[in-house]
């Protein structure tokens, strides 16, 4: 009994206010950081891709980042409603389903608008191999810096919490990637970038099992 | 069941802003509404109470800014309790299932001795007058500060320490007595 009093009391002395907006700040701060040194990684290990000033005035340029900004998006929202411990993902999830099933369709669009003896350049690229795994790689800094400023908050559910913040991490990454990633044919987006994402989700949903409990 | 919620939610805002006798008062609030939450879950006498208590109250504080002023305090409360009461499931469940085969689960538990004696101290303390009792059971008992007990009973320290040092010695008289039943 008086043990916890005297919780309470060591608790109340030097009590500072809290504005509402914390939550949103800490995580903007650590996402930001970590995008930061992602598209410095990205500037400097691979550059901008050379065409980037012809490329501007592409659909498929517009679409990339479309993808990954709306992905992106949707993840932030949810790694900021599963801080809180009776929140939940909510809509976040129905949005990057449905960004998702757009990006698919449109790239089951090209392919039938094309002719079958294109259909492996479209699809395979020419960078296919290392594609999915730079953007998990340029997801790291996001998504250690997320999961490290989700875990003092207070996510309830963690599997799905460490998820968002995968999503959020994955889909930025590829956001970043795209800057030096020349490919524009939609099915390789849809695919390997797609691919990319959901491995990073899928590490930080394993991850945030352990990583995010307090 | 509203009004809790509003109170407790006003009192959060307030300490939230800075306000510290109202975070007090919140956090002796919550406190009361965990030993109940925690006592009905895992059983009021059991050994891990108190500590969930406490660090339900420190999560409480260290995450307070995880609360939406949007949304229910009660609702975040429970959630913050219920997600330590499954942390505390999960770390215990090991030691659980290793002390199923244990035979001194079965020769230790007897709690008998432990309920009589305290029912002896309880009846021992009745035939004490009643701010000595009510002293003994403050500071020797509860373990409050002596300090703190003078202060709300508008005592001086030594005069709550002479009484307690008194009503001890009777005890122990008394104790010696009934010792030669």
């Amino acid at each position: 009994m008086s043990a916890t009093d005297d919780l309470i009391e060591r608790l109340v002395v030097g009590l500072t206010p809290v504005p509402q907006s914390t939550v949103r700040n800490r995580l903007g701060l650590g996402v930001g950081i970590g995008l930061a040194v992602s598209a410095t990684a990205m500037v400097v290990t691979m550059g901008l891709r050379p065409d980037l000033t012809s490329a501007i005035t592409t659909t498929s340029f517009w679409i990339k980042f479309a993808f990954t900004g709306l992905l992106a998006s949707a993840g932030a929202v949810a790694v900021e409603r599963l801080a809180h411990p009776d929140g939940s993902a909510g809509s976040a999830g129905i949005v990057s389903g449905a960004v998702s099933l757009a990006m698919i369709s449109l790239a089951v669009g090209q392919l039938l608008a094309s002719a079958p003896a294109d259909y492996r350049g479209l699809i395979m690229g020419s960078t296919s191999s290392s594609c999915p795994w730079l953007i998990m790689l340029l997801a790291v800094p996001v998504l250690t810096l997320g999961l490290w400023t989700m875990r003092a908050m207070a996510p309830t559910r963690l599997t799905r919490a460490g998820g968002a913040v995968g999503l959020l991490a994955g889909a930025a990454s590829a956001f970043v990637y795209a800057f030096s990633c020349d490919e524009s044919a939609l099915p390789f987006v849809a695919l390997w970038y797609g691919l990319g994402i959901a491995a990073t989700t899928f590490v930080g949903a394993v991850l945030g099992r352990s990583a995010l409990r307090w | 069941m509203r009004t809790v919620e509003s109170q407790l939610r006003a009192l959060m805002l307030a300490g939230l802003a800075g306000d510290a006798a109202s975070y007090r008062a919140l956090l002796q609030a919550v406190q009361a509404r965990l030993r109940a939450y925690y006592g009905r879950r895992i059983g009021p006498d059991h050994s891990a109470l108190e500590d969930l208590v406490q660090e339900t109250l420190m999560a409480v504080h260290t995450r307070r800014a995880t609360y939406d002023s949007d949304r229910p305090f009660t609702a975040w409360l429970h959630a913050i309790a219920r997600y330590k009461l499954i942390d505390h499931f999960r770390d215990h469940r090991a030691q659980r299932s290793v002390s199923l085969d244990d035979w001194s689960d079965f020769a230790g538990v007897d709690e008998t001795n432990a309920t009589t004696a305290r029912l002896d101290v309880g009846r021992l303390l009745d035939t004490l007058p009643v701010q000595t009792r009510d002293l003994i059971r403050a500071v020797k008992i509860e373990g409050q500060p002596i300090a703190k007990v003078s202060a709300t009973l508008g005592l001086s320290e030594s005069a709550v320490k002479i009484a307690i040092h008194r009503g001890l010695k009777r005890l122990a008289a008394r104790l010696k007595r009934s010792g030669d039943l």
